[in-house]
């Protein structure tokens, strides 16, 4: 025993200039936990190649763990985006959700309005060039326009101060469910072979009678043009004095809503909404304005699924114009992320726990169909890679 | 106490153990931050990007400090493949020190995002937007994480087995950021 005090004194010796000398000390006395418990062995430095064993070991796993190889009922990124895959497969090369779509070119004309309330750049009354993209939300790439319910339009504003604003936004008055853990649910249960999944989906979350009803009952258009697209998210203004303000938006339509049943869009063409906007885009351009409902204080924030009461002060900052379509294949909205955190500065996510878990699951979506390119190739020669 | 050999100079060892602390912390934020939906995600991106930009610079006074003032020699008993692994792993470090933020640099502007570090404060986009480029560099970011960490395991393990076993004054060569090295009393 008085030899591993011995050791136990070079060791601090020789280590005793160390700042970390309260880890050290910890490490130590595990060495000297060790060499009691090896003490019949008598080999002096096998206490130390297993404390170097153990701290090596002990290092991986903490890894591990933090990488969630441990933890399979986590709610990861992989998991959430395995998700969305339809019984007939992935459409490689393509967004894994809001698959389908087209992208569009145009300017966002901010009247000035919106600088009371956040001092981002793009309030400041001017013109800001706009990429976005109508689309479907749906995981099929080549789903018929009529079958889908949700249509969506993702924006990405460009300052000259080099910011952007991304956002993307769809035609339901509210969200389906309350937290990305429940969206997960809503995913394995539509995709469920047991009859009664979705039953028992909508039993457990009431809040998805909204959603549905709306589904059910809201009217249908003929044109992405005639949608409005709303944040549903909240977000946090925060304006030239510091103050903040809790927030959704929404782009109302400038053309007439006409609406068609159901029935009747099924019996055009597979590609009917993409057709329109182009030839309605071609001939003129077409505008929505921009409103910005502020929350009251104590309104919900954090939940989609509510919306808030009608009377919420809202204010209309400006307008968007779509004045160019073109083919998602080789458009310039193709390899676009439209992660809804990518804000500048002025905005911010609030307590709503969707924008994060958005921008995590776009993220990795955006790393698989950039990485399937060769699965869904660019038609023009010399396009960019 | 004494050392048989000359140490690293005040500011390379605060350095070394600064960025040891930094790129630890990058190594976790990063498995961590591609491993969750929660609102912390964004919390930890926001620290990888500025903390990882804040490496690359540090990296860079780092390596040209090690140009001016060198590194004491290895004790000459060390065995020859022992010396090649520590030199060569070091040389691989420092390769990744650099690398893996201009790495992670290029692949966010070859997916056109904006690189914000803070509030409304964004690097220069590095490359153009290219589908190509970015799963490269999305591959290269990924696999070289998990080189860096089994390479710092490794180093770590050297490190403590210099200490520990060896005894032969390598690790004090680096152990103290205080630059006169004075001796905390032993109680
Ligand atoms: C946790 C909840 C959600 C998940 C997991 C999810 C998932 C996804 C995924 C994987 C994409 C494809 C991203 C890409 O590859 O670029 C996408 C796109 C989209 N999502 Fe979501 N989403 C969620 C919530 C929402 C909400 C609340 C809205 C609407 C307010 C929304 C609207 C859209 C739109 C419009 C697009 C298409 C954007 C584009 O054109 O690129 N999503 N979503
Ligand atoms: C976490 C990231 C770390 C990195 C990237 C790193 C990197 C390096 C590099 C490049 C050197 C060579 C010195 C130079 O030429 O500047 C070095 C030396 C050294 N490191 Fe680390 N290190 C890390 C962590 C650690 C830890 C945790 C320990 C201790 C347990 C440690 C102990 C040492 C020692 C003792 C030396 C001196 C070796 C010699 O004299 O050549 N390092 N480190
Ligand atoms: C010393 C520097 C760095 C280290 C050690 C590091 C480490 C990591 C690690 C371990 C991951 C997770 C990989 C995975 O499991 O998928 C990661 C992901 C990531 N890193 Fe870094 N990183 C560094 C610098 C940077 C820099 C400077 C940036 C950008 C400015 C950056 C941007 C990213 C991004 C965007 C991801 C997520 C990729 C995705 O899945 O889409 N990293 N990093």
């Amino acid at each position: 025993m008085l030899a591993w005090l011995c050791r136990m004194r070079q060791h601090y010796l020789a280590l005793n200039n160390l700042l970390l000398n309260n880890i050290l000390k910890t490490l130590r006395c595990l060495i000297v936990g060790l060499e009691v418990c090896m003490a019949a062995s008598h080999k002096p430095p096998l206490g130390s190649l297993a404390l170097i064993a153990i701290v090596i070991g002990l290092g991986a796993a903490i890894f591990a763990y933090t990488a969630g190889w441990f933890s399979p009922q986590r709610l990861t990124p992989d998991r959430l985006v395995a998700a969305f895959a339809p019984p007939t497969g992935v459409a490689l090369g393509h967004r894994r959700n809001h698959a389908k779509g087209i992208c569009f070119t145009g300017v966002f004309e901010a009247n000035g309005a919106g600088s009371e309330l956040s001092q981002a750049r793009v309030f400041a009354r001017g013109q800001y060039p706009v990429v976005g993209r109508f689309n479907l939300g749906t995981a099929d790439a080549d789903a018929p326009d009529a079958t889908v319910r949700v249509r969506g339009l993702g924006i990405q504003i460009s300052t000259p101060d080099g910011q952007q604003w991304r956002s993307a936004m769809i035609n339901a008055p509210v969200f389906a469910v309350s937290t990305p853990q429940a969206f997960y649910e809503l995913l394995r249960a539509s995709h469920s072979k047991d009859p009664d999944a979705m039953k028992a989906f909508a039993a457990a979350h009431p809040e998805f009678a909204k959603f549905g009803d709306w589904a059910k009952n809201g009217p249908w258009t003929g044109s992405y043009a005639e949608e409005r697209y709303n944040s549903l998210n909240s977000f946090v203004f925060v304006d030239g004095s510091g103050a903040k303000h809790a927030v959704r938006w929404s782009l109302l339509p400038v053309a007439q809503l006409v609406a068609v049943s159901a029935d009747e869009l099924a019996k055009r063409g597979p590609d009917f909404l993409e057709q329109e906007i182009t030839q309605r885009v071609a001939s003129e351009p077409q505008r929505w304005t921009m409103v910005v409902t502020v929350a009251n204080p104590g309104d919900p924030t954090a939940d989609p699924t509510v919306a808030w009461p009608a009377d919420r002060r809202s204010i209309e900052i400006g307008a968007l114009t779509a004045q160019q379509v073109q083919a998602e294949r080789d458009g310039p909205c193709r390899d676009i992320n439209f992660d809804p955190t990518v804000l500048p500065s002025g905005m911010r996510t609030s307590d709503d726990p969707f924008p994060a878990a958005r921008s995590s699951v776009y993220a990795k979506s955006y790393d698989l169909r950039t990485a399937e390119a060769k699965d869904y190739p660019r038609s023009v020669t010399g396009a960019k890679p | 106490m004494t050392s048989r050999h000359e140490r690293f100079t005040g500011w390379q060892r605060l350095l070394h153990w600064v960025m040891a602390a930094c790129i630890l912390a990058m190594l976790f934020i990063g498995v961590g931050m591609v491993s969750t939906v929660k609102p912390l995600y964004l919390t930890l991106v926001s620290i990888h990007k500025p903390l990882g930009i804040a490496i690359l610079v540090l990296a860079v006074v780092r390596l040209a400090l090690r140009l001016r003032y060198g590194a004491p020699s290895l004790p000459a008993d060390l065995p020859e493949p022992m010396k090649l692994a520590a030199e060569g792993s070091h040389y691989a470090l420092y390769a990744l020190m650099i690398g893996m933020p201009l790495i992670g640099w290029g692949m966010l502007s070859a997916a056109a995002y904006p690189v914000v570090l803070f509030r409304g404060w964004h690097l220069p986009a590095i490359l153009r937007q290219s589908d190509s480029l970015h799963t490269l560099l999305w591959d290269a970011h990924f696999y070289l994480a998990f080189v860096f960490f089994a390479l710092i395991l490794l180093h770590v393990a050297a490190a403590l087995f210099h200490a520990l076993v060896r005894r032969d004054g390598v690790f004090e060569t680096m152990a103290s950021v205080f630059t006169g090295g004075e001796v905390a009393p032993a109680e």
